[in-house]
């Protein structure tokens, strides 16, 4: 096996003669984390529950853990773990009942899944509502006992489907942390998102999906890099100085100067050598500053200018 | 195939453990079939005779079948809330048997028709109904009533994992559960009936595992020739037929 824990090649699915998937390609190096990264509708989840066995697909190639999904699913259910994005345990069984359930429907013995549950309960702060059933429990309480059931025979690759989607920032931030300390562990994660910051967060490498394809590939640096160069913003005090600074900066690099916010942006290659001359400059011309500094474009801005729209942190994908 | 076994034993947990977790739809479960019995058994029974014998004795076979036939709808709508619930994507990335969570079902069904059963005979006998040729032959009766139970589990599962809406499942059930039954022998013996209903009549699957029944039980109302044969052959044949489809069904869900 290779070290490569996700590879697709040119993965078509269409739905009703509509392409959900339209030569889609991914490959993630084991034990890193791959954010799919994409808008409702763009093929996210259609790519993760074709990696995860769930779905059939119409043409391409598709290995996951070293086993090919098409060929041998069975292998491959084996190896990985989904947690999607919407809870994926018995609402009708106590927490302890689920755990213990998916631990003998893995195979475990009677004993090693009752042992395997507590400790996954322990570990994911829900011994204290271990005997309730699993709809009495809170979003977060949810998602929680979601992952521990995906953890239950340490997976080699996990699929995390949008898994802090309408969670509060203090539950994200415990999934977020378990992401990390599963991927210290040496697990391979792919995960979609809406959230910029989150993939930013997590992913080691990043695939902008849309319309069913890959349409950027990167780390988020690479990714905010690609869209452009770092830009210099100043903001200066007084508004009838913007035509001097306007002038002053544009020795520098090309100038566009919002005048309602008294903000000017120059796109600069060197980034400290542009912050340097520009402090000299404005001092020198005696001009008033603000604000000064070099920004980098977000994520929201690099999404914006590869796919044309912005990503819609609203309702989850329908599929 | 044993971890195919071992699997669907776990998935019968599980369902059985639902109705422990839920006490109060124990009581929906028996209810209908005490119902059955005390209103057909009352009702119909003290107020006709079917050839001068008593038509108590005649009917609560056919009950007793009737019951399981209803039966369906249960299994159908469970199957149906099942798959369209997260559960199943996380069964089915899982190393679990496919027939796993179909073969739990149709086993926990099967162990609720046999408490069922257990109550309709109580009520039955309490309504003054009798078997008259030996506890081994009622055994064998009872026996042959779940085969049917069995059968038509599968053919619940199948139905429950094609229609894609829980309500719909409830719904559709009883318009194909009831001609089932008036179109058979549980009320009326066919040969009262017209010609060509009577012929549907004693085709009917239902009618065969009637008659066995009545011939089992010494009832009145028994005069088919093949019955027991017929009882066998009907469920082992909706047997070979539903369950592979219902398997195959979820394979494919979610395409």
């Amino acid at each position: 096996m290779t070290d490569i824990a996700i590879a697709a090649e040119g993965l078509r699915k269409t739905y009703r003669g509509v392409a959900a998937l339209d030569g889609f390609r991914l490959s993630v190096p084991a034990g890193s984390v791959c954010g799919l990264l994409g808008p409702n509708g763009a093929g996210k989840t259609t790519a993760v529950r074709i990696l995860a066995t769930l779905l059939s697909f119409d043409a391409g190639r598709v290995t996951v853990a070293g086993a090919d999904v098409a060929r041998q699913p069975e292998q491959v259910r084996e190896r990985i773990a989904l947690t999607g994005q919407y809870s994926a345990v018995d609402g009708s069984l106590t927490g302890r009942q689920n755990l213990v359930l998916f631990g003998r429907l893995h195979h475990l013995g009677r004993r090693a899944a009752q042992a395997r549950a507590d400790e996954l309960l322990e570990q994911f702060d829900l011994t204290g509502a271990a005997h309730r059933s699993a709809t009495e429990y809170s979003g977060g309480m949810q998602r929680r006992l979601d992952l521990a059931a995906s953890l239950i025979r340490s997976p080699r690759v996990l699929f995390l489907d949008e898994p802090t989607t309408g969670l509060d920032p203090r539950s994200r931030n415990q999934v977020w942390d378990t992401v990390r300390k599963l991927v210290a562990d040496g697990t391979t994660v792919l995960l979609t998102t809406q959230y910029l910051d989150e993939a930013d967060q997590l992913a080691d490498r990043i695939s902008v999906v849309d319309t069913g394809r890959v349409v950027a590939e990167g780390t988020p640096d690479e990714l905010k890099a690609a869209i452009g160069a770092d830009r210099l913003e100043v903001v200066i005090r007084e508004h009838d100085r913007l035509t001097d600074a306007a002038a002053l900066l544009g020795r520098i690099g090309s100038v566009d100067v919002d005048a309602d916010t008294r903000r000017l942006r120059v796109a600069v290659t060197d980034r400290v050598a542009a912050l340097v001359e520009a402090a000299r400059i404005l001092r020198d011309a005696a001009i008033t500053v603000d604000d000064l500094g070099i920004r980098r474009p977000t994520l929201d801005e690099a999404f914006l200018s590869l796919t044309g729209h912005r990503p819609s942190a609203s309702a989850p994908e329908e599929n | 195939m044993t971890t195919a076994l071992a699997d669907g034993w776990v998935m019968t947990g599980r369902y059985l453990r639902h109705v422990v977790r839920e006490p109060e739809q124990i009581i929906l479960y028996f209810s209908l079939p005490i119902m059955f019995v005390l209103v057909f058994g009352y009702v119909f029974g003290s107020g006709m005779a079917v050839g001068g014998d008593s038509y108590r004795e005649y009917l609560l076979p056919g009950v007793f079948v009737m019951t399981q036939l209803y039966g369906l709808g249960a299994t159908a709508t469970a199957i149906s809330l099942d798959i369209n619930r997260g559960v199943v994507d996380r069964f089915r990335s899982m190393p679990t048997a496919r027939s796993a969570l179909m073969v739990g079902r149709s086993t926990a069904d099967l162990t609720r028709a046999v408490l069922e059963m257990l109550v309709l005979v109580i009520c039955g006998l309490l309504v003054g109904w009798q078997w008259h040729r030996g506890a081994g032959a009622a055994l064998a009766a009872i026996g042959l009533i779940l085969l049917l139970r069995l059968a038509l589990t599968w053919v619940g599962i199948y139905l429950g994992s094609v229609v894609p809406n829980p309500d719909t499942v409830s719904l559709i059930v009883f318009p194909l559960a009831f001609p089932l039954t008036a179109l058979s022998n549980v009320f009326v013996p066919p040969e009262a009936m017209p010609a060509w209903l009577g012929a549907i009549a004693e085709w009917n699957p239902i009618s065969a595992t009637v008659s066995a029944a009545r011939e089992l039980f010494g009832n009145p109302g028994a005069h088919s020739e093949h019955a027991i044969a017929l009882a066998v052959a009907w469920p082992v044949l909706l047997l070979v037929i539903f369950a592979p489809l219902a398997v195959r069904r979820y394979r494919k869900l979610g395409r």
